[in-house]
């Protein structure tokens, strides 16, 4: 029994069952595979592109399925609830192809999008550095004006899709002297001569995914690459800061729930001492416990979204979503797992790869920190 | 820190020796050997040259007749280095001490030079599918057939289950029975019909062989019997304290370790240029875990002695277990979110701590099954 959800309509049903019924045919039964290669292979892309999974929320006329953003949220939905931590979906259809739909020129827009859409052309974005993190405006990355090209040198790490991708949005310095007024976004083929992928970062979890280092050296691209204006990437950056991190927010909840239920299943099932571990109290408190935190986070999200919706969500209110969320979806699969007891250190059991999954919830798009230290300026 | 008081210079000596063994023979193999799944057999046979196995096993069964806290010094010198792959305490402190104090003058004979050697690894299967913790709920059966018993059965989870030359197995001889029925066979490699299944993939420990274990109709003779028949849950349940400290010890010399990288992280790392160990919030979270490890070392060394002096109490080792991995799990928690993105990578020791350690919040006894015996000395007669 959970309080009624109200943000989606009809349509958005409809998509959501499309959604589940492609996962569950298309991604479940290979997800495991994928974590042994630890890479989704491209082809996967291309049938999530025949489907309408890819780029939601992008306009029909660039080929995509042209929804609005509660599209995007029902496929990173069911995504997170099955634990589908490999496909870099969300990245690249809700993350990088908003900069080029909201900053690309028509032209780079009929170039990439429709591609992306289809899941021929897969989208990166390189923004840390070795010894960066958080922190854009210490890139070292630089792309310097020559003649009608940028001249690219540097070194990227920790890029999600790194491996897989065509076309990375690289944060440059185009006027390393200066700071964030410095920094520019590049669009960079995976075809460039100088532009080379490192290792495929081996991490506690999320297995199937490619996470790469990204090398530049001497990389040329023509000026008509630049991604808005000179020096505008770090405004850019920041425009939809509060959409990136719900993201996160919504994957961490329907990851919460999906792993409850699951292991509400367990307990009922597993029987210890002669009963099942669903008898015990401490079972019974525990989950009653997750549950009414699940529940507030959910009416929480849901509520963001709508803000979403009308474009009033702010950002401080964003990074407590991502904050808060992503603490619960961590909390829920710790204890989840201690119920499971042996089998839940099991890699086949789903919550041990929640587990090593969604460590990573609390540092990726901005760390827990950073959101805090969000949160505590608006009290200043 | 405190200075620590329990071992004399003698054990300091030995903890030299055995921090340089394991900087050279394990630290620089262990990735190899987490991609493997397995450590190889020719570390135990250097391990046991170097004179690490069994360090409590007397002089008369090739052993080197040391004490506990000897044992002790190996599990924190692998802890702190957070070498997980081989699974010397287990073979050396756990089951080869149900081989001292339970087997017959030839059983130990003819086993234990072997495990001081090296030459034979050890193993303890308890565990079986849907078993867990409840071990007089085990289904696993050994029917005396004449002079042999016959095997039949299944167990999972089996540490060192795949490099085992020798397999403590728990059997029920009378499966009419709940703990009373409950038996130890040793189960040679070479029985018929026991075969090993997969070798588990974990969240973490990744080097440490952890098995499935079949057993069709197995026969070993009645002489393999170790103890008395139907004494199995007495002597598995003899040494928990001493089992749950060797948890409690390792989780402390591991936390203590990762406090150490970080504080060494953190004051080198870059962030907003000032170093991430400027910032309050690191101060603060890693002020509170030292302060937290400092209570559990002294608390970790107080229970050692009274586990030297015989005085150890069965809820106390359990506190002592229950809090040293719950800290431990803290610790490599908050230690990675202070690596930021590194802190997620497997080539830096905190995310291969963080993954190992989840594990120690259930093994050995689960913290629940520690609460419930804490809670059993307050409220004896609430126990069924």
């Amino acid at each position: 029994m959970y309080i009624q959800r109200t943000v989606f309509s009809e349509e958005h049903e409809a998509y959501r069952d499309t959604v589940a019924r492609f996962m569950d045919d298309e991604l479940v039964p290979h997800h495991a595979q994928w974590e042994k290669d630890g890479i989704v292979p491209r082809d996967a892309w291309k049938k999530a592109g025949d489907i309408g999974i890819l780029l939601p929320a992008i306009p029909d006329r660039y080929g995509a399925p042209g929804g609005d953003r509660l599209f995007s949220s029902i496929v990173i939905e069911e995504q997170a609830k099955r634990g589908l931590s490999g496909p870099g979906f969300t990245l690249h259809s809700d993350i990088v192809a908003p900069y080029i739909l909201a900053y690309g020129t028509e032209e780079q827009k009929q170039k990439f999008l429709p591609k992306m859409a289809a899941g021929e052309m897969i989208g990166a974005i390189a923004m840390t550095e070795p010894g960066t993190g958080s922190d854009l405006q210490a890139v070292k990355t630089s792309a310097i004006r020559e003649g009608d090209e940028y001249v690219i040198n540097g070194q990227k790490t920790f890029i999600t899709n790194g491996i897989n991708c065509d076309l990375v949005i690289l944060v440059t310095k185009t006027d390393p002297s200066q700071g964030a007024k410095g920094v520019s976004l590049i669009l960079v083929e995976a075809t460039r001569d100088g532009f080379t992928k490192g290792r495929n970062l081996e991490k506690i979890g999320m297995k199937a995914q490619d996470t790469a280092e990204l090398f530049f050296d001497n990389v040329r691209v023509p000026v008509s690459n630049l991604l808005g204006a000179e020096g505008k990437g770090f405004l850019m950056l920041m425009q939809e800061l509060a959409w990136e991190r719900m993201q996160i927010a919504i994957g961490g909840i329907a990851s919460a729930e999906g792993i409850l239920e699951e292991t509400i299943q367990y307990t009922k099932d597993r029987k210890v001492f002669g009963s099942p571990i669903a008898n015990f109290q401490n079972t019974r408190f525990k989950l009653a416990d997750l549950k009414s935190q699940i529940q507030i986070g959910r009416v929480f999200v849901d509520k963001c979204l709508e803000l979403i919706l009308k474009k009033e969500l702010d950002a401080s209110t964003a990074a407590m979503a991502k904050m808060w969320c992503s603490d619960l979806n961590c909390k829920v699969i710790d204890e989840c797992l201690q119920l499971h007891g042996g089998y839940g250190y099991m890699w086949e059991y789903r919550v041990a790869r929640a587990y090593a999954d969604a460590r990573v919830s609390r540092i990726y798009g901005g760390s827990n920190e950073i959101m805090k230290e969000l949160v505590a300026r608006t009290i200043d | 820190m405190f200075d620590r008081t329990i071992f004399s210079e003698d054990h300091n000596i030995f903890r030299q020796s055995v921090a340089r063994f394991v900087e050279e023979e394990m630290v620089p193999y262990h990735d190899q050997w987490e991609e493997d799944g397995i450590v190889p057999k020719s570390l135990w046979l250097k391990a046991g040259e170097a004179g690490l196995l069994c360090l409590t096993v007397p002089e008369e069964y090739g052993g080197a007749g040391g004490d506990r806290l000897h044992s002790i010094i190996v599990i924190e010198e692998m802890g702190k280095r957070n070498i997980t792959g081989p699974g010397f305490y287990l073979h050396s402190d756990i089951v080869a001490s149900y081989i001292i104090n339970y087997g017959t003058e030839e059983q130990k004979k003819k086993w234990l030079p072997k495990c001081v050697s090296g030459e034979v690894i050890l193993s303890v299967a308890m565990t079986e599918p849907g078993g867990g913790s409840d071990l007089a709920g085990m289904k696993t059966s050994a029917i005396r057939d004449g002079d042999d018993y016959v095997i039949n059965g299944q167990k999972t989870f089996i540490s060192n289950g795949h490099n085992a030359g020798l397999t403590i197995l728990a059997v029920k001889t009378d499966p009419s029975k709940g703990a009373k029925g409950l038996s130890l066979l040793l189960v040679e490699n070479d029985r018929e019909g026991f075969t090993k299944g997969r070798n588990l993939k974990k969240v973490g420990m990744k080097a440490q062989d952890t098995a499935e274990l079949f057993f069709d109709n197995v026969r070993v003779p009645a002489s393999n019997l170790l103890g008395e028949e139907g004494k199995g849950f007495i002597i598995l349940m003899k040494q928990l304290e001493w089992e749950r400290m060797i948890i409690a010890a390792h989780c402390t010399a591991t936390a203590e370790a990762a406090l150490e990288w970080t504080v060494e992280y953190t004051s080198q790392r870059m962030i907003f240029g000032s170093p991430v160990s400027n910032f309050q919030n690191t101060q603060f979270k890693l002020a509170e875990l030292k302060t937290e490890l400092t209570i559990a070392r002294v608390f970790v060394d107080h229970c050692l002695k009274a586990l030297m002096e015989g005085t150890l109490g069965n809820e106390t080792a359990a506190m002592a277990k229950l809090s040293a991995s719950e800290l431990l799990g803290r610790v490599v928690d908050e230690c990675v979110q202070l690596h930021g993105g590194y802190g997620f990578m497997w080539e830096y020791p905190i995310a291969r701590a963080y993954a190992d350690a989840r594990i120690r919040r259930i093994a050995g006894g689960s913290n629940e099954v520690m609460k419930v015996i804490i809670a059993r000395t307050m409220f004896p007669k609430a126990d069924k």
